[in-house]
């Protein structure tokens, strides 16, 4: 189970994922992205302080967007993830491929500097 | 074994009618020319040639015939229906009385000659009409046998068997002409009359009539009585002629079996009539009722003759809308899919929206906002809309499992047009109709699941059959592999391939995703590891290269983590590339500590440009005898205990260090039993996959 709360804060877009992230509770951060992406938010922040766990399918959901990020230069960053959580991402190899900070205002300040 | 049934395997239908008719024939004529006899020898007092009984008998054996006669002719003919056996007495008679008057007309045109008032003449045209007559009387008799028997009970058939006994009692007690006590007598005719009267009141077929059958039998059962009246005084009157000229003239009256038979035929004749003529007026509602049935049944069978959704509305419309004779109706379903779709009857889609947008106005809480699940009866709020023709409404909730999926409006010109009794029809057929289409849905979703699990069926057995049967095994180590899938179908590939006499190769995987995809993602994996490696390329151009293959067949969110090892047992090393997959647990029996080999890399299909290649790296080490390598998937990593608690690596280690001197099957087999008595059930929610290689 899952649940997906967005806010704005300073022009950027924060996705925050409550619970955890399987097959069937991907489609939903696949939607909260997209929605996103088609607002046309330059700036997205995804909250992962209360992720708990990401299956593989959960990870696909990134790594989909990886492309359509770069080519729409959106800047895309991760944040508050649990260490358990970061071992996945990193098991995967998809931390080289994301920006993943350690806190929101990490987060921020990398999301401004690669919009610039 | 009966006469008549053996008589009917003996020879046909056919054969029999003829020869029951022929044997008729022969009888009537020796029945006259002896009739004549007698009477011209009682003329001339002279002794008669012949004897007296001879006409009797014969009479007899004419009625016998002919009533075997129409019994093969009528009696056994499947085909016919009530009407149609109403209408062979009346063509039987009408038959008869033309011939009768055609004779008639001969004696009238005869006049007054010598020759029409001859005894002998006037009695050979009596004996032909009395053979009419008794034709006639004989084929309504089994006519009125069948209609009497039809829905026939053990004892109604029974008492029809004492009756026709009794007729033929009576019958050979005519022709001996032996006068038995008059008490005797009486009783055989009491008892005939009133079991010919309780034979009579069995009219049921009556009621299977429709209104239109019902004036074609009054007008057809008229008739026949008239003939009947008819015979019986031309009968008569040829008879007293003859009387008064010859004492040896035996009358028809003087015969029982005669008056026995035209008494019954003609009661029931009557009866019928009667019944028929009083049943007139409430044949509709009979009709109407049948259809109901009928209507019911059709509702209830569209389900069985493979007829769909579509048509069960159909007929619901069409059988409610005849029930109640509505000027029009609609139907509105909220279909399987959730699209809202309209059936009408007699009105267009237009009216129906103005009704809808009316009683909206008038804040009408009923039946046709679909929330609401009673049956209502709206006629008093059509009063207030002048632009509509009807002035009923009627509105039906048809329900499926407790929800409303759809209104029924059936809709009268006249004003309170709907009585209950209707109401309570078609609340049934709405109902009904309602259940066939649940069990429609529901037939349809066991479909769809059957084939769902098919197709996981042929996932499974594919996804199986793509690992490997055995393993490439050498003398400087042992592998052993464990694989076990969850119900749902996973896609955990392991697999080994020797490239030269001191290279091998091994390939773990886990392809992202589950079912018949993941069963084709893995079968590709399997295809890239086995033309690749045999190439013997290092680990990362091994990488790169399956990384350019499979962005082409992975679609977007997929991908598959890989870990890619060749074992040089010349150099004892072993070199390997890891894309994303579980980090590979070592046991170095020379620290005698099993330890995660740390490096990076990125699953196959996240990077889908050139680039793939900087994200890889190549890896080696040494091994020496008594090291272990397990290769494992994150199912069992991640495999839960009931306090949601992961297997973890730490335990993972664990078991490996305690069990490291085993056998590579050995160790296997404590890691599963560990990992099984960890998660405390058989039932596995994810893949389990291992590979256990023991170097010697």
């Amino acid at each position: 189970m899952v649940h997906i709360k967005r806010l704005q804060e300073d022009g950027a877009d924060i996705i925050a994922i409550v619970g955890e992230i399987d097959a069937s509770s991907s489609i939903e951060l696949d939607l909260a992205i997209a929605k996103s992406v088609g607002e046309g938010y330059k700036k997205i922040l995804v909250d992962c302080q209360a992720l708990e766990y990401i299956s593989s399918a959960g990870l696909g959901v990134f790594m989909s967007y990886i492309e359509e990020l770069r080519d729409k230069n959106i800047s895309f960053v991760l944040f508050g993830m649990k260490e358990r959580v970061l071992n996945t991402f990193s098991i995967l190899g998809l931390a080289d491929l994301l920006n993943i900070r350690e806190n929101k205002q990490e987060a921020k300040k990398l999301a401004d500097e690669l919009s610039l | 074994m009966p006469i008549g049934f053996l008589l009917a395997t003996m020879f046909k239908t056919k054969a029999i009618i003829r020869l029951t008719s022929l044997c008729a024939a022969i009888s009537w004529v020796i029945l006259v020319f002896a009739d004549i006899t007698v009477l011209f020898s009682d003329l001339k007092a002279l002794p008669p040639d012949v004897p007296v009984w001879l006409p009797r008998v014969m009479l007899d054996l004419y009625v016998v015939s002919l009533f075997y006669y129409y019994k093969f002719r009528i009696e056994r003919d499947e085909g016919l229906n009530f009407t149609d056996l109403l209408w062979k007495v009346f063509a039987t008679g009408l038959i008869a009385t033309v011939i009768s008057l055609a004779v008639r007309l001969v004696l009238f045109l005869l006049g007054s000659t010598k020759l029409s008032t001859n005894v002998l003449f006037i009695d050979f045209v009596y004996q032909i009409n009395l053979a009419l007559f008794i034709n006639f009387l004989l084929a309504a008799f089994t006519c009125w046998k069948r209609l009497i028997l039809y829905q026939k009970s053990k004892w109604l058939i029974r008492a029809w068997l004492v009756f026709e006994f009794l007729l033929l009692g009576i019958l050979l007690y005519d022709s001996i002409h032996v006068v038995l006590s008059e008490a005797i007598s009486t009783i055989a005719i009491v008892l005939t009359s009133l079991l010919g009267l309780v034979l009579s009141a069995n009219m049921r077929w009556v009621a299977y009539l429709n209104f239109k059958q019902k004036w074609t039998s009054l007008l057809l059962l008229l008739l026949s009585i008239f003939y009947l009246v008819y015979f019986l005084y031309s009968v008569t009157i040829w008879s007293d002629q003859i009387t008064q000229q010859s004492g040896a003239f035996v009358n028809f009256q003087s015969h029982v079996f005669n008056i026995a038979l035209l008494a019954f035929v003609l009661t029931y004749m009557s009866f019928s009539f009667l019944v028929v003529l009083f049943n007139l007026p409430t044949s509709s509602v009979f009709e109407q009722k049948l259809e109901e049935v009928v209507n019911f049944q059709r509702i209830s069978q569209s389900i069985q003759t493979e007829q769909s959704e579509e048509s069960v509305y159909n007929i619901l419309l069409e059988s409610s809308v005849s029930s109640v004779f509505a000027d029009a109706a609609w139907l509105e379903i909220k279909g399987a899919a959730n699209e809202q779709r309209l059936f009408t009857y007699q009105i267009t889609e237009k009216e129906t929206k103005e009704i809808h947008a009316h009683l909206e106005k008038n804040k009408i809480k009923g039946a046709l906002d679909q929330s609401s699940d009673k049956t209502k009866n709206l006629s008093k709020h059509l009063s207030s809309l002048k632009s509509t023709r009807f002035r009923s409404l009627l509105a039906f909730p048809i329900k499926v499992k407790d929800e409303t999926i759809g209104t029924l409006a059936l809709l009268k010109e006249l004003p309170e047009g709907f009585n209950k009794e209707m109401t309570r029809i078609v609340s049934a057929f709405a109902n009904q109709a309602g259940i066939s289409i649940e069990n429609f849905r529901l037939m349809e979703e066991a479909f769809q699941n059957a084939r769902y699990k098919e197709e996981l069926k042929i996932a499974k057995t594919v996804q199986q059959s793509l690992l490997p049967a055995r393993l490439e095994q050498h003398a400087d180590f042992e592998i052993s592999a464990f694989s076990a899938s969850a119900d749902e179908v996973g896609g955990d590939y392991y697999d080994t391939l020797r490239i030269s006499d001191h290279e091998i190769a091994l390939i773990i995987a886990d392809v992202s995703g589950k079912g018949t995809t993941a069963a084709f993602h893995m079968s590709q994996m399997k295809g890239i590891f086995h033309s690749l490696a045999q190439l013997g390329p290092n680990p990362r151009d091994f990488m790169a290269k399956a990384n350019k293959a499979l962005v082409f067949c992975l679609e977007r969110g997929s991908f598959i983590s890989a870990t890619y090892f060749v074992i040089n047992t010349d150099s004892k090393k072993v070199f390997y590339s890891r894309a994303g997959h579980c980090p590979v647990l070592l046991y170095k029996s020379s620290k005698q500590k099993a330890e995660y080999l740390k490096d990076k890399g990125t699953a196959l299909g996240m990077v889908r440009s050139q680039d793939y290649r900087n994200f890889v790296e190549d890896n080696e080490f040494t091994y020496e005898s008594g090291d272990v390598m397990v290769l494992y998937t994150d199912g069992i990593t991640e495999a839960k205990n009931n306090k949601g608690e992961e297997f973890g690596n730490e335990r993972l280690a664990e078991v490996l260090q305690n069990n490291a001197e085993k056998s590579s099957k050995e160790i296997e087999e404590s890691v599963i039993s560990t990992l099984y008595k960890f998660s405390g059930s058989e039932d596995i929610n994810d893949d389990y996959t291992s590979m256990t290689v023991k170097f010697r």
